[in-house]
């Protein structure tokens, strides 16, 4: 495998955001008819590094060289890469549900002359590349009609009708089930017989050590090593220690827990997804938190922790199946948001400037936004408690703004997370939720942050952490719950809390129902 | 802090109003006085300024209702026609069974409620859009407006017209003014220092800096002139006229609604439903019960401005209400609201509203054909917005913030940044 000759190779490869550095020296060698994949954790780099291969961030956004077929090449957008034939197909895929599949496949690029569509030649073709990708259908049924599985195999169909050299897939079996994925991994297989490379991205490290020739892993925007998987007898213990070895010390602030009862626990909870209704968020899940517990959940992308927690949260995603809340040993029912905030919960959402904040509101408005009646007398607002009440969380979590009447939109990331806290520790929570509470934050906010998470656990309060970082939740959890599309796969004392251990029960099914 | 940028601040931004507020009333001064030029005197004599209120307060109050539901991120097209629909069943009521005027203004507002519960019922828990849910209104209470009316005229009695052609009463001492008029400029004027001392208060109360007095004269001074200056127009005109009814009811409508929007829990929702619905019901905000209130609401509103066109026509008829929508629509959106929701003041609509009205009759009193002042109106709809677009771009605000440019020259670009659009006591509620 290794003398054949190398179809890309991305050379230092630098991209630079506004205050973050995504990719940093980064390199990748990728052999002629090779699979070659990619792993690392959330926010390692690796969708970066695809969107500067395939022109989503033009030559000029980045540093570094592409080398692919033995020429530099410097794609001005997705067209140009797709006319070299690198073509990538994303983990939410691009099909348009109301068109069939022919006009998906040629979606962008239709055979005809002048803007009139050859629909004859459109038909024969199309089936050709059904037979090719291994699906059957009829060319002419819907996209809504037909299943995840299939739907990517239409996507492939689409690559193939772009003459696709280099396919890119990223998280391409996130959304399958397991026969669906065996059919696509297989898929692949046949394609490398065929002479066409791939590169696939994915969470799901038995299947990369399954049908993967070489692995790159990337870990904070850097290249850590690139493995031939046969050689050196890549397994997926290997590649998770590639993915997490790092330092966890000094991150974090000194903090002696000081933990109490149980006082909130969840049982049997199933969810349904709120659209496709066979498909269950959360399955049977249950869990426990202490007073003064920092709980952490730890998850793939996609693996439910923020569907179960808002499901939770007034039953604000999905659709309720079964299961029951207690607190402080008394079944309480959460039908609303405001039932939710009422019995002491508070979710502190992953996308703060999407579903977190109102970006017209200023900083007090936005903190005393959940919990109005606090500051108001039969429902007229008391603006001087307005002002005190937003001001003392200014003072305290240290916003960094001149006043409380400052827009929220001219605040850092860090500064608007903790404007989002303020707002919800303005409830008086007893269990505090916080989804993905430093994601987009420096490393100095991030501590700020973790203190502030201590100093809630302190008052008693109980509170889950949602964090795709490992190190953060081993660094600051003192009980760690790993879930698996859906399910809880364990639960991992502080004591025994490692990233290996972690990694495992949250990319694997069957082991998790063993443990 | 530069100085220029406190003053700024302080006189415009400080306790009363922003910058942005205050370059709308510029606007409307200006053209106002423009007309008082063009038409030698004409626009601020009593009797114009008398047939100004009355003939547009029923388009003020729509524009209310207006602002709260684009504030939601809502439309309502049917208002003139839910307004024409009420219209009608109020005046046959009155004509079938002789009932006392005020009973029948309470069915009217009644009516009103429950279309605007048929209608707020669609929009809120079944989720079609506002825009086709009052587009079918504007269609259907049309249709039935002219079935019960059998698109004919019919007349309301004496009593009943005073909501809109009704003048205060003459009472007192013969002063030659309207003395219930002298009252109420007086009402308003003691309103307006109160406000200001109240506002002086709250932010030495929020240990927030406190402009200097002579500020204060100033913001308190300029409004009194201009009442006192309304109050003798309005109480001088011929024997019998004073500030109109109607222009009462408006008033009244303004202080309330003002209030509700900035002052209140219930207020503060309908931004949060605008400026991100998502945001808002994570926080614990009853989505649908908000978009049902706001939309029930206009309809109640629609029909008060209904009964008060009829009222001042004397009679209900088929044509009635045609067009309002778009008038309403169009005040709101001079007047600085956001079509995307979440952004606009009661005030400010207000004011958006009076500068379309006074275009209106400025050049109707010119004798410029209504052809003509469609077309004028339009072009003013359109500048006022793009204007506004184009300097939220350039990451400034609003319309007639530029006008304002050479008054604060030395002020800091950021102080008029997007964010900063609050109201009354300080930068602060509900909008900002």
């Amino acid at each position: 495998m290794s003398d054949a000759p190398v179809l890309l190779e991305m050379r230092s490869i630098t991209k630079e955001f506004p205050g973050v550095k995504a990719l940093s020296d980064v390199n990748l060698v990728v052999r002629s008819g090779e699979i070659h994949a990619i792993a690392g954790e959330n926010g390692a780099g690796k969708s970066t590094l695809m969107k500067v291969l395939s022109g989503v961030y033009p030559y000029g956004t980045y540093s570094g060289e592409i080398l692919y077929q033995g020429t530099e090449s410097r794609f001005s957008d997705i067209r140009a890469s797709e006319h070299a034939g690198i073509v990538i197909i994303h983990q939410e895929l691009a099909l348009v549900p109301g068109m069939s599949i022919t006009e998906n496949i040629f979606l962008g690029n239709e055979p005809g002359r002048g803007g009139v569509i050859d629909w004859k030649v459109a038909n024969r073709r199309a089936i050709e590349l059904m037979a090719q990708v291994g699906l059957e259908e009829d060319p002419d049924t819907l996209i809504k009609d037909i299943g995840v599985g299939k739907q990517q195999l239409v996507e492939i169909a689409k690559a193939f009708a772009k003459d696709v050299k280099l396919l890119i897939l990223d998280e391409p079996t996130a959304a399958l089930n397991e026969d669906d994925s065996q059919h696509l991994l297989e898929l692949l297989r046949g394609f490398k017989r065929q002479g066409i490379t791939s590169i696939i991205i994915s969470h799901k490290l038995n299947e990369i050590a399954q049908v993967a020739d070489s692995i790159t892993i990337l870990r904070d925007g850097r290249t850590i090593e690139t493995l031939d998987i046969k050689a050196d007898g890549v397994d997926e213990d290997r590649i998770v220690r590639g993915m997490v070895g790092r330092e966890l010390h000094s991150r974090f602030p000194d903090h002696t827990p000081n933990i109490g009862e149980v006082f909130f626990e969840v049982r049997d909870w199933t969810v349904r997804h709120p659209i496709s209704s066979e498909r269950l968020v959360a399955k049977h899940s249950g869990f426990t938190v202490r007073r003064g517990e920092i709980v952490g959940f730890a998850g793939l992308m996609g693996a439910g922790r923020t569907e179960l927690a808002m499901s939770l949260f007034g039953r604000s995603y999905g659709n309720y199946v079964s299961g029951q809340i207690f607190k402080d040993g008394k079944e309480i029912v959460l039908k609303s948001v405001s039932d939710a905030i009422d019995h002491g919960l508070a979710y502190v959402s992953e996308d703060r400037k999407a579903i977190g904040l109102n970006l017209l509101d200023d900083i007090k408005t936005s903190m005393v936004s959940a919990k109005l009646s606090k500051i108001s007398n039969h429902g007229v607002l008391d603006q001087v408690r307005e002002y005190e009440a937003a001001e003392s969380y200014r003072k305290s979590l240290r916003v960094k703004a001149p006043t409380v009447d400052e827009g929220v939109t001219k605040l850092s990331g860090g500064n608007q997370q903790k404007v989002v806290l303020a707002k919800w520790m303005f409830t008086d929570p007893d269990l505090l939720i916080l989804d993905e509470p430093t994601r987009g934050i420096d490393v100095g906010a991030k501590y700020e942050i973790y203190g502030i998470i201590q100093r809630l656990a302190d008052q008693g309060k109980g509170v889950i952490v949602i964090s795709s970082e490992l190190p953060e939740l081993i660094g600051l959890c003192d009980r760690i719950y790993t879930v698996f599309e859906g399910t809880i796969t364990g639960e991992i004392l502080h004591k025994d809390a490692d990233p290996e251990l972690l990694m495992k029960q949250m990319t694997s099914a069957k082991k998790a129902q063993r443990a | 802090m530069s100085r220029a940028k406190e003053l700024q601040k302080s006189l415009f931004g400080g306790t009363t109003s922003n910058a942005r507020q205050f370059g709308m009333i510029f606007t409307l001064v200006a053209i106002v006085l423009l007309f008082q030029i063009l038409t030698d005197g004409l626009t601020l004599s009593p009797v114009n300024l008398i047939s100004l209120v009355s003939q547009y307060s029923y388009i003020l109050i729509l524009a209310i209702g207006m602002l709260m539901v684009i504030v939601a991120g809502h439309i309502d097209l049917s208002v003139g026609s839910v307004a024409a629909f009420v219209g009608i069943v109020v005046a046959n009521i009155m004509q079938d069974y002789s009932i006392p005027w005020f009973l029948a203004v309470l069915i009217g507002l009644v009516v009103g409620a429950v279309i605007g519960a048929w209608q707020g019922f669609w929009v809120a828990y079944v989720g079609v859009p506002a825009f086709i849910v009052t587009l079918a209104g504007m269609m259907l209470f049309r249709g039935g407006n002219q079935y019960i009316g059998n698109a004919d005229t019919i007349p309301v009695p004496e009593g009943f017209r005073t909501i809109g052609a009704g003048f205060l009463p003459e009472v007192g001492p013969n002063t030659g003014y309207n003395n219930l008029t002298l009252v109420l400029g007086l009402v308003i004027c003691v309103a307006v220092v109160v406000r200001e001392w109240r506002g002086r208060r709250t932010r030495h109360q929020m240990q927030a800096e406190v402009a200097p007095m002579w500020i204060s004269v100033i913001r308190v001074a300029i409004p009194l002139v201009v009442v006192v200056f309304a109050t003798l127009q309005f109480a001088g005109g011929r024997i019998g006229t004073s500030f109109p009814v109607s222009g009462i009811i408006l008033g009244v409508l303004v202080v309330i609604y003002g209030f509700v929007t900035r002052n209140t829990a219930g207020g503060r929702h309908i931004y949060a439903v605008g400026g991100n619905a998502r945001a808002a019901e994570l926080s614990g905000v009853k989505l649908k019960r908000v978009n049902f209130l706001v939309m029930m609401n206009m309809s109640v509103l629609a029909a008060l401005a209904g009964m008060i066109f009829v009222a001042r026509s004397a009679a209900s008829g088929p044509q009635d209400g045609i067009g309002w929508e778009l008038d309403a629509i169009a005040a709101v959106f001079v007047g600085g609201a956001a079509v995307s929701g979440g952004l606009g003041t009661i005030s400010g609509s207000i004011v958006g509203g009076l500068v379309m009205a006074v275009l209106n009759n400025g050049l109707q009193l010119m004798g410029v054909g209504s052809d003509r002042v469609q077309i004028i109106k339009g072009v003013v709809l359109l500048l006022a917005v793009a204007l506004d677009a184009y300097n939220k771009k350039q990451g400034r605000f609003s319309v007639i913030d530029s006008l304002m440019r050479p008054f604060r020259r030395d002020a800091a670009p950021s102080s008029a940044s997007p964010v900063e659009t609050g109201q009354e006591h300080g930068k602060s509620p509900v909008a900002g």
